[in-house]
């Protein structure tokens, strides 16, 4: 394996950064359609809220303190805390869960 | 002259504080990649990589799902082909992202930034970086990038040499980090819009279905997002589009995350 391993990373390499490199080349212009640019602004929320849940619940040790962490997240997020904060305090959240359940 | 000198200036202070509200929005983003890629880097090391190979696969990849999926086609020795493929289904979302960017850039800027940004179109660096209102200093997205980087690449390194080191708990605690910044990024435009709102909730219960449902085990996760993605949002842009000719959303004007305007820091 490992004769070729430097292969199997240019190419893996060379499609992710070409994937990420032709869209952001090719469309410069402003896009005037409002269909496409309403699209282009939804897609962020779906895709952060799809990636987010339930994959959330599994990232953890345990599923309750996974649980505990995305409530204190959503309630900070929803009182307008900085992304450190919200971030941080769930990750506190998750570990006091899992010393007093584990 | 004297005034041409002193524009230059300003644009060049913008920029260094740009980046570094980048390099501070990203602090979470590094965290959160510390303990995905340490994880990484332990799986890396029982694949039979040396640290080396290992952090350049981090450093040139930058991406969880695709590095995670070709340890084990490395592993399988599958075909290039195979491992191009893989890498194109888990990871062509950053396509709809990198068009979503493309919108936010100055047009008129130097070329060269988008060869540059490319690179860190991620997951979480796109969604904290499109969602700044109005347009995008290219500068925000190196700060973000040049803590992210690091934190993804490093994380690797030390998963691979010393796995057992960090404790569980804290490895743990560490791995919700990303999800409580996409949480951060997406909440608060939400606030006050139904529209938003709806279009989360019904995103999280569809991928909820998808995760259960065993019909839908055969699609891959990075397809999974992409489907989602293009089918919500396509529906909703032709059910609700954004009619405004104002660079605002609804949602903007309002509170996008008080990190993510300029100044206002922590």
């Amino acid at each position: 394996m490992s004769e070729n391993l430097y292969l199997y990373i240019l190419v893996m390499a060379g499609v992710t950064y070409l994937i990420r490199l032709i869209p952001l080349t090719l469309f410069k212009r402003d896009i005037s359609n409002v269909y496409i640019k309403t699209f282009l602004h939804y897609v962020p929320f779906v895709t952060l809220a799809v990636m987010t849940f339930p994959a959330i619940l599994d990232t953890t040790a345990n599923r309750w303190s996974a649980l505990g962490g995305f409530i204190i997240a959503i309630i900070l997020a929803y009182q307008g805390n900085s992304l450190v904060k919200v971030s941080a305090a769930a990750c506190i959240a998750v570990f006091l869960i899992e010393l007093i359940i584990c | 002259m004297f005034k041409i000198k002193f524009r230059g200036l300003r644009i060049m202070n913008t920029n260094r504080m740009q980046w570094k509200n980048g390099l501070c929005d990203g602090i979470p983003i590094a965290l959160g990649y510390f303990a995905v890629s340490f994880t990484f880097g332990i799986l890396a090391k029982k694949a039979g990589l040396t640290p080396f190979q290992a952090v350049v696969i981090s450093l040139t990849n930058m991406t969880p799902a695709g590095q995670f999926a070709a340890l084990g086609l490395m592993g399988a020795s599958a075909t290039y082909l195979e491992m191009a493929t893989t890498q194109l289904v888990l990871n062509l979302r950053y396509c709809l992202m990198s068009c979503a960017l493309s919108q936010k850039l100055d047009a008129k800027a130097p070329f060269i930034h988008r060869f540059l940004l490319a690179h860190g179109i991620t997951d979480e660096i796109f969604g904290v970086a499109v969602c700044k209102s109005g347009k995008l200093n290219p500068f925000y997205n190196y700060g973000l990038m040049s803590i992210a980087i690091p934190g993804w690449t490093l994380g690797t390194f030390f998963g691979v040499i010393s796995g057992e080191v960090l404790p569980a708990k804290i490895i743990s605690a560490l791995s919700i980090a990303l999800y409580g910044m996409f949480i951060a990024v997406i909440i608060p435009p939400a606030k006050g819009n139904k529209i938003l709102t709806g279009i989360i909730l019904l995103s999280m219960l569809v991928s909820l279905l998808f995760a259960k449902l065993e019909v839908f085990h055969y699609i891959s996760p990075g397809f999974k997002i992409i489907l989602l993605t293009i089918l919500i949002a396509g529906i909703a842009s032709f059910l609700f589009p954004i009619r405004e000719e104002q660079e605002d959303y609804p949602a903007e004007g309002k509170s996008i995350s008080p990190s993510l305007r300029e100044g206002s820091l922590l």
